[in-house]
């Protein structure tokens, strides 16, 4: 008899790939000798900040190999189901399978409980595939994701980020992660406004992957001419929804227009 | 050289098993897979809220059973982890209802021809096209055959009145809300009052929905509402007397003996013939 047909017990489906098809797991590969870090594409920041009855992720689109530019419009910002999504930092081809895992994850569980796993579960069961990456990491192949989700319990949006070890560390209202997340944190600490709208939440966030941009290297800009935006999405009561290209297009044209006049960015209040 | 003690040829042995399943799915409650214009309706006549008859298995597969509650739980675990390893291991779009049913067939051939006990188990297995035309709907039955089926399956307890009823009120292209009178009728035994919504477990696979997973379960005040729409929208037209019309076959099949050997037999059985798979 087929092997899915025994043992029925465990609702996690990471936990039965590691019996059935371990090769499969991002994390079973065994550990390269060296150090290979700068030859494979890195994908690098993303913001997240709460607004009222809901939270916002956003991610520029550059991965890097060293100082090569390896793709302009990589996707780094991921639904993972109804409620929430992650962003992925660090290395990309592990972070994209993790992904897809953690996603193929929540909804196994779904689909074999009938429930749907509360905030902190599903927050939990990412940060046990972290560390189940950690010695791939400690050869230069991490992957440092950061969670958000709509918490319907609380009616509000939840930010999680992790290291390298796992976590989860619950952020109260903006995180950023990747290279480029020290420029992005100064500019959401000075944008941010607590019990934003959901519009303005948006604002913050693509201001602060342009801080980011500006500085970090490693960190994509709006790209207005081949019209490669950064990845937006919104998740509230409602769901997850990614906004368009062009609802995009429409906010960096705005926040372009602003910086052309003042290159730094909106000023916030010294007093 | 002497026949062992206990020997029972492997004809009888096949044929008390099918026998001892077909008792076993009988004595449940019935179950109904429907096309209808914008996808496939599932019903079962459930008394649990918590234990279904009717899951979710991928995107735009769905599944109902009847018979043996943790017999065909764990053939729906099975199916969720054979779905989601390959649509893991190469893409969502890989995954397909034809595959699943294959699986299922296997395992269910295995347990019937090794086990002391075959599973008490009747299924379906359906996935939902981009048109009706592309709509597949697979019955599996406790030895393993499939069949390939097309509009509306009755399974379980009194399959053979229910399918006889559904078939009177099934035709093609239905809106959801007739096909859910069509099952509700199927499943009401003439005489009776149709089951209680509380006692309905209702999922659709709708082509039209805007997300990747098509599967949905209608419950509480959505259910209701549709079941009225369906009512009010089926009296004006005069099939009002449809109560009365059912009710002399009705006279005829409910106090009749379970179907021991019901006329139009399950596609395949130890006297019949041995999977036909029906693809031809």
């Amino acid at each position: 008899m087929s092997p899915m047909m025994l043992d029925t017990g465990s609702p996690s489906f990471t936990e039965f790939l590691s019996s059935y098809a371990p090769h499969l797991l991002p994390w079973r590969r065994g550990v390269p000798a060296e150090p290979v870090g700068d030859q494979i594409p890195h994908a690098t920041t993303i913001v997240a900040a709460t607004f009222a009855g809901g939270v916002v992720m956003a991610g520029d689109r550059r991965a890097t190999s060293g100082n090569m530019i390896s793709q302009r419009d990589i996707e780094k910002v991921f639904r993972t189901d109804e409620y929430s999504c992650v962003g992925i930092a660090g290395t990309a081809s592990i972070g994209i399978e993790l992904a897809r895992l953690y996603c193929v994850e929540l909804e196994h569980y779904e689909k074999r409980e009938g429930r749907v796993l509360s905030a902190e579960g599903k927050a939990n069961r990412l940060a046990t595939m972290i560390r189940g990456n950690l010695p791939m990491a400690m050869q230069g192949l991490a992957v440092v994701p950061m969670f958000v989700a709509y918490d319907p319990d609380r009616g509000e949006g939840r930010i999680f980020s992790y290291d390298v070890g796992g976590g989860p560390y619950e952020q109260k209202n903006y995180a950023a992660i990747g290279s480029g997340s020290i420029f992005a944190r100064g500019a959401l600490k000075k944008l941010y406004r607590e019990n934003a709208s959901a519009e303005d939440t948006v604002l913050v966030c693509l201001q602060a992957l342009y801080d980011a941009a500006d500085d970090d290297a490693a960190t994509g800009g709006p790209d207005v001419y081949r019209q490669i935006y950064p990845v937006v999405a919104v998740i509230d009561e409602e769901g997850f929804r990614r906004l368009s290209d062009e609802e995009v297009e429409a906010h960096v044209r705005s926040l372009l227009e602003g910086r052309s006049q003042s290159p730094d960015g909106p000023h916030a209040p010294l007093r | 050289m002497s026949i062992p003690f206990g020997y029972v040829p492997a004809e009888q042995q096949m044929r008390d098993k099918a026998d001892y399943a077909r008792k076993g799915i009988a004595r449940g409650r019935s179950s109904v897979v429907l096309q209808y214009d914008n996808g496939i309706l599932l019903v079962a006549h459930n008394a649990s809220r918590a234990l279904h008859k009717i899951s979710e298995i991928y995107d735009r597969i769905g599944f109902a059973a009847v018979g043996r509650y943790n017999e065909f739980e764990a053939l729906r675990l099975a199916g969720i982890r054979y779905a989601d390893i390959n649509g893991y291991s190469y893409d969502r779009a890989d995954v397909t209802g034809r595959g699943l049913a294959n699986f299922y067939a296997q395992q269910l051939g295995m347990i019937f021809t090794d086990s002391i006990k075959p599973f008490e188990v009747e299924i379906v297995v359906a996935e939902v096209g981009n048109t009706p035309e592309e709509d597949q709907i697979y019955r599996l039955t406790f030895d393993g055959s499939v069949q390939d089926e097309h509009g509306a399956i009755a399974m379980g307890g009194q399959a053979d009145a229910v399918a006889a009823r559904l078939k009177d009120h099934y035709r093609e292209g239905m809106t959801l809300e007739e096909a859910l009178q069509a099952a509700l009728a199927a499943l009401t035994e003439p005489g009776n009052e149709p089951p209680p919504t509380s006692q309905l477990e209702v999922a659709i696979l709708d082509r039209t929905r805007p997300l990747q997973r098509k599967f949905l379960r209608l419950t509480g005040r959505r259910l209701e509402r549709l079941i009225e729409a369906g009512r009010k929208a089926a009296e004006p037209s005069g099939e009002g007397g449809e109560a009365a019309t059912g009710g002399p076959e009705a006279q005829a099949t409910p106090p009749a003996t379970p179907p021991a050997t019901p006329p139009t037999a399950p596609p395949t059985a130890p006297e019949g013939e041995i999977d036909t798979g029906s693809g031809e």
